[in-house]
């Protein structure tokens, strides 16, 4: 009885065992092939792995004069652009959202919707069009406009969800003590606000960084961001720099993905929406 | 509030103003493109076109994107479901740090990821070789819609995830517990409890999830680029081969079609949301 009891329990341990190891394959086995590519000299079929290992498409990357790093640089441009045209737009929706009376307040959450609710292409299909009659196309403005108006929802509704997670009464103690409404703006609510701020600008940052479809119609000819660069790379046949370039992308959103909660604190989360 | 409506209608128009003309003015124009002939009139002749030239795609996306989101429903419920009733700690610890990896990749990067991954000579096929599960002759590539379906659910499962596990989390441990001390297996439960009080949270991560497959260019470009194919592909044919966006218009409107049926669900429910605070 004891013997088939413990009979069992092994065999469930085994299957969680299973079952955990074929994840962890299915999640990072992707992973360690891009890695794979990213310092292989020579992989020919049938070959499980590169024949040889080095770091000369590394080199060629960070070359001084490479276009990789010139895309970096680019992209790195685009998305700070875009964070602060963003922002200054999405945090005085934010706060109007959150504290100030609105008429037709759900119809404006819902327009802020929107975009989330609906595919991108045609938008971004139609947008390169009129921006190759006035002549946006290939401008690092045409790009940052289009970023921004994508990473917009997003950032209004976490700036939002922050300062509704900010104590009105601490506002009220403020302005009672007689502190004039910029000064409580400045030294009360935007400083308790500002760590989802600061996640929501993290997060628009990182859609603009890695925005591929939007800078692939409107960015073309003249603007290769490091999405961009990293497409004609594959589709080119070259692996060893399209994976180095996606090692690249993929270090920012994993370094996120771990610190997240850091930032986004479960007050701000619960207010997300509301 | 003492504040008056303009001061807060004037601190929200610029955000609104960027969302109007960079969003729903080209969605517009989508629609009245599609529909414009030649001459300036009402045509339907876009859509014929699209109809003779794409329509195995039409149903070729359709069903990725159904399919898609079946898988990305069914692995979302496995283990949010096992986060929230597990009974071992240490697994669930486990498998609470290793599912989210692939939240904030992104869908390029994912698709490159998959492009050598799941490529007759990845390292997919190389395991299951080694493992002895294939012979070597029996390999073959995952590059068509299998891999499209992989590679959508790799990415936007640990979204779905999240916020179902968030939602079960929620839940009154008072329900589960009675329930299991009346004798309902884990199973049970959680078809029968904890799935259906987070059952609108679930509804709501997939149609985003759906809406967003839908318009992804870069996965089926990459992994997948021959006929048949996606309709985002075909657009971006149209336009940068032909400049045809007439035809690309009349594709975009019935992607907009099939995205509208979980759109119009996701703004129901939202609505609902801001109604009741």
């Amino acid at each position: 009885m004891t013997g088939s009891l413990a009979g069992v329990r092994w065999g469930d341990t085994l299957a969680r065992v299973v079952v955990i190891l074929l994840l962890a394959f299915a999640i990072f086995g992707p992973l360690a092939n891009l890695v794979l590519w990213a310092f292989a000299e020579r992989w020919y079929f049938p070959h499980k792995l590169p024949q040889e290992f080095g770091l000369t498409f590394w080199a060629r990357v960070f070359a001084p004069r490479g276009s990789a790093l010139a895309s970096l640089w680019t992209s790195v441009g685009i998305a700070c652009l875009t964070v602060l045209s963003t922002l200054a737009v999405a945090v005085p929706a934010g706060y109007a959202l959150a504290r100030l009376r609105l008429p037709a307040r759900t119809l404006i959450l819902l327009v802020f919707l929107l975009p989330q609710a609906v595919p991108n292409l045609p938008v971004y299909v139609n947008i390169a069009r009129v921006f190759y009659e006035i002549r946006l196309n290939g401008t690092i403005t045409g790009v940052v406009l289009v970023h921004a108006a994508h990473g917009l929802v997003l950032a209004v509704w976490i700036a939002s969800a922050a300062f509704a997670s900010v104590d009105a009464s601490l506002e009220e103690a403020a302005r009672n003590m007689g502190a004039s409404a910029w000064r409580c703006w400045t030294t009360v609510t935007l400083p308790l606000a500002l760590p989802g701020l600061i996640a929501s600008a993290i997060f628009v940052f990182l859609e603009s960084l890695d925005e591929f479809t939007g800078t692939y119609f409107v960015g073309v000819p003249d603007v290769t961001t490091l999405p961009l660069l990293m497409f004609n790379a594959s589709m080119g046949g070259n692996y060893q720099i399209a994976s180095i370039t996606a090692i690249l992308l993929l270090l920012p959103s994993i370094a996120f993905m771990l610190a997240v909660e850091r930032f986004l604190k479960a007050d701000v989360l619960a207010m997300i929406g509301r | 509030m003492r504040s008056r409506p303009w001061a807060g209608l004037a601190l929200a128009a610029p955000a609104l103003a960027l969302v109007a003309i960079f969003f729903v003015g080209p969605l517009m124009m989508s629609a009245v493109l599609a529909f414009r002939g030649k001459d300036g009139g009402f045509t339907t002749e876009h859509f014929a076109k699209a109809f003779e030239l794409y329509s195995t795609d039409l149903l070729f996306s359709a069903v990725i994107v159904v399919v898609s989101t079946a898988a990305i429903g069914a692995v979302a419920i496995a283990i949010a479901g096992y986060l929230t009733l597990g009974e071992h700690p240490r697994t669930q610890a486990i498998l609470r740090w290793l599912y989210r990896w692939p939240l904030f990749i992104p869908f390029i990067v994912t698709a490159q990821v998959m492009r050598t991954f799941l490529a007759k000579n990845g390292m997919l096929n190389h395991v299951l070789i080694g493992g002895g599960l294939i012979d070597p002759l029996q390999a073959q590539s995952l590059l068509d819609w299998r891999g499209i379906v992989i590679a959508f659910v790799w990415k936007q499962a640990p979204f779905v995830t999240l916020l179902l596990a968030g939602a079960m989390a929620a839940i009154d441990r008072q329900h589960i517990e009675a329930a299991r001390n009346l004798g309902a297996g884990r199973l049970r439960v959680l078809f029968g409890i904890v799935l259906p009080q987070s059952r609108r949270t679930l509804l709501v991560g997939l149609v985003l999830s759906f809406v967003t497959m839908l318009s992804v260019l870069s996965v089926p470009m990459m992994i997948n680029p021959n006929s048949p194919t996606m309709l985002t592909v075909d657009i971006a044919y149209r336009i940068n081969s032909h400049g045809d966006y007439a035809v690309a218009n009349a594709l975009c409107l019935m992607s907009l079609v099939l995205a509208s049926f979980g759109a119009w669900f996701y703004l129901r429910e939202a609505a609902r949301k801001v109604e009741r605070t």
